[in-house]
């Protein structure tokens, strides 16, 4: 058997995969949370929340309606926006003049409701939501075996991020919302509805969120918790990143994925803690990120 | 005498009093939350930093309290004091790292940072893990005063709580708490004057952290346990609350907003449940859109304008 360093191919490999799977979490998660903050100027913290909204509303679709995967993966994003839009309309208009240090307090605040609200009615033991039949067992590349699902999550993610960006940067809409995040006045002046685009903006990064949550259902235990880690890692992304390009997100979140599977081939211990280091490092060196505007 | 002594003199004779009416070990805990609440009011109310790791500090100085008089033998005051210095060398080296970017990226990544000691402190073997640090002693303060007895305990913490209010109010009134307040008002301009703004940000973030450590030490040594709870993130966003409901800015303000959300936790814990966090997440929400300056804030606004009436009417 081959060996890279002294860890077995086979092994490394995998690790290699299930990094590639988090980042394109990290990637979906990172280019919403960058979109939003661009035109709202709004960390939303509640990000990781909407992710467990997603995964959850999957788990409730499949259960008690018996819609199945692929309807869930159609239907939760569009739920989610709804969730997204009804709070954007309610409560995040209303800290739009405030520094933006409110904005991420207010968002907490909402994901200490929302996450509540769900632990009341789901508890905090683990559900498990299974694997869709079409996506199960593996795919034999000679070298090493890829389970499906895991690749067809890699292909999903990264569509969606490439779809968002060719939306933003080659179509019309995405000309108007890039100039509003330059300068939402003038844009405004010009005749375009400006707080309409900011409302569409936050349920396109929400449902981002929650699509992410219904591709990541099948590969764990359902908890209210799992946004828990996952949105201050995507914080850490963020900020190595830099939230001004949408391309430096996708790249940076896919990047520090494999990161993270590598250390855990080579150093188990650091793999959770990895993206903090190099978060550091960054800073020390380069102080906006690596794709920042100073 | 002035209506400020006089309104100290009042508080201290209520702390001295409350354990006649309170369970000593509800003070403790409401007391050393105060304390907390006021070293993040030093970063967040007087230099205009979020700081969303906060609850490193009050953590780590609590690992570093129960392990040194768990496994060393120390006496209470060694572990408060090394708790403080720990903490205060984290803030440091935290502040430093923190402090090289503005506004909302120095929030996420003191929020960054302190899920790194979240993670180390989850994989060594010394905290317990999951299982958290249980049975750290209490011991006897100067060798003297056993702390095993709930009142003794609750006058270290009391008098602690004095002394923390007492350097908070040094500092923001001394010329080093001026800068700071200029750093608020408008950083350019402090730079501009001729400020070592950045110098001035590491030591503020180094104080609080050194205090927040205080309130860490001190309530492991309360509750003889210490678990990674005290350096998740909820905690760091709990303490941002409890200064913002009660008032930032304002030396009262903090505590009132501690005294305010550890009773609530109390009082509706076994009633309502799981809705615990929705309720306190709404009040959070409320408080934000409607009364950004606090109960206290909102309350000398209000005095003031009587104030004013009446002096007009006269």
């Amino acid at each position: 058997m081959t060996e890279i360093f002294g860890v077995p191919a086979q092994v490394l490999y995998g690790q290699l995969l299930l990094g590639l799977v988090n980042g394109s979490f990290y990637a979906l998660l990172s280019l919403g949370l960058s979109v939003i903050f661009g035109l709202l100027n709004i960390v939303n913290f509640a990000h990781g929340t909407m992710y467990m909204v997603g995964a959850f509303l999957a788990y409730v679709l499949l259960s008690p309606l018996g819609l199945n995967y692929w309807w869930a993966l159609a239907l939760v994003p569009v739920l989610a926006a709804g969730i997204g839009i009804f709070i954007e309309r309610t409560v995040l208009k209303r800290i739009y003049g405030l520094d933006n240090i409110y904005g991420l307090l207010v968002t907490f605040a909402l994901t200490m409701i929302i996450e509540g609200v769900v632990r009341v009615y789901f508890g905090v033991s683990g559900l498990r939501y299974p694997v869709p039949q079409a996506l199960t067992g593996m795919l034999d590349l000679g070298f090493m075996r890829l389970p499906i699902y895991r690749v067809w999550v890699i292909v999903a993610a990264l569509g969606l991020c490439l779809l968002t960006w060719a939306i933003i940067e080659r179509t019309r809409l995405g000309a108007t919302l890039r100039a509003g995040t330059e300068n939402p006045k003038l844009v405004q002046a010009f005749g375009v509805n400006v707080p309409m685009l900011v409302t569409l903006v936050f349920g396109w990064g929400v449902g981002l969120a929650a699509f992410a949550g219904v591709l990541a259902a099948p590969l764990m235990q359902l908890t209210p918790q799992i946004g828990h880690s996952i949105i201050i890692t995507v914080f850490g992304v963020v900020v190595i990143g830099g939230m001004g390009s949408i391309l430096g997100s996708i790249l940076t979140g896919l990047a520090l994925g494999l990161l993270e599977g590598v250390a855990k081939v080579y150093y188990p211990e650091a793999s959770s803690t990895v993206i903090f280091v190099v978060m550091i490092l960054v800073l020390l060196v380069r102080p906006h990120g690596l794709f920042g505007k100073q | 005498m002035n209506s400020r002594t006089l309104l100290t003199l009042a508080g201290i004779a209520a702390l001295a009093l409350a354990p006649a009416f309170v369970y000593p070990m509800l003070m403790v805990k409401l007391l050393c939350f105060a304390i907390f609440a006021s070293a993040f009011n030093l970063m967040l109310g007087y230099t205009g930093l979020l700081s969303f790791g906060h609850a490193m500090f009050f953590g780590t100085a609590g690992y570093i309290l129960g392990l040194g008089m768990k496994h060393l033998g120390w006496s209470p005051e060694i572990g408060l004091i090394a708790g403080m210095a720990g903490a205060g060398l984290l803030g440091f080296i935290a502040g430093a790292i923190a402090i090289r970017r503005e506004g909302i990226y120095f929030a996420m990544i003191t929020l960054a940072i302190s899920q790194l000691i979240y993670f180390l402190a989850m994989q060594t073997d010394w905290t317990g893990r999951d299982d958290g640090l249980h049975g750290i002693p209490r011991g006897r303060l100067f060798g003297l005063i056993d702390l095993e007895n709930d009142l003794a305990l609750y006058g270290l913490v009391a008098v602690c709580f004095v002394l923390a209010l007492a350097a908070i109010h040094r500092i923001v009134t001394s010329p080093f708490g001026q800068v700071l307040t200029a750093i608020r008002e408008n950083e350019p301009r402090a730079l501009s004057l001729g400020y070592d703004v950045a110098r001035y940000k590491v030591l503020a973030f180094t104080l609080s952290a050194a205090l927040s450590g205080l309130a860490g030490g001190l309530k492991a040594l309360a509750l003889s346990y210490e678990s990674l709870n005290d350096l998740h993130w909820s905690l760091s966003g709990e303490v941002v609350m409890m200064c913002i409901l009660g008032g930032l800015g304002t030396l009262s303000g903090p505590v009132a907003g501690a005294f305010f959300v550890i009773l609530l936790q109390n009082f509706l814990a076994d009633k309502v449940g799981e809705w615990l966090s929705v309720i306190i997440g709404l009040v959070f929400l409320f408080c934000i859109l409607a009364m950004r300056k606090g109960f206290v804030g909102e309350l000398s606004q209000r005095l003031a304008g009587l104030r004013g009436k009446a002096r007009a009417a006269s």
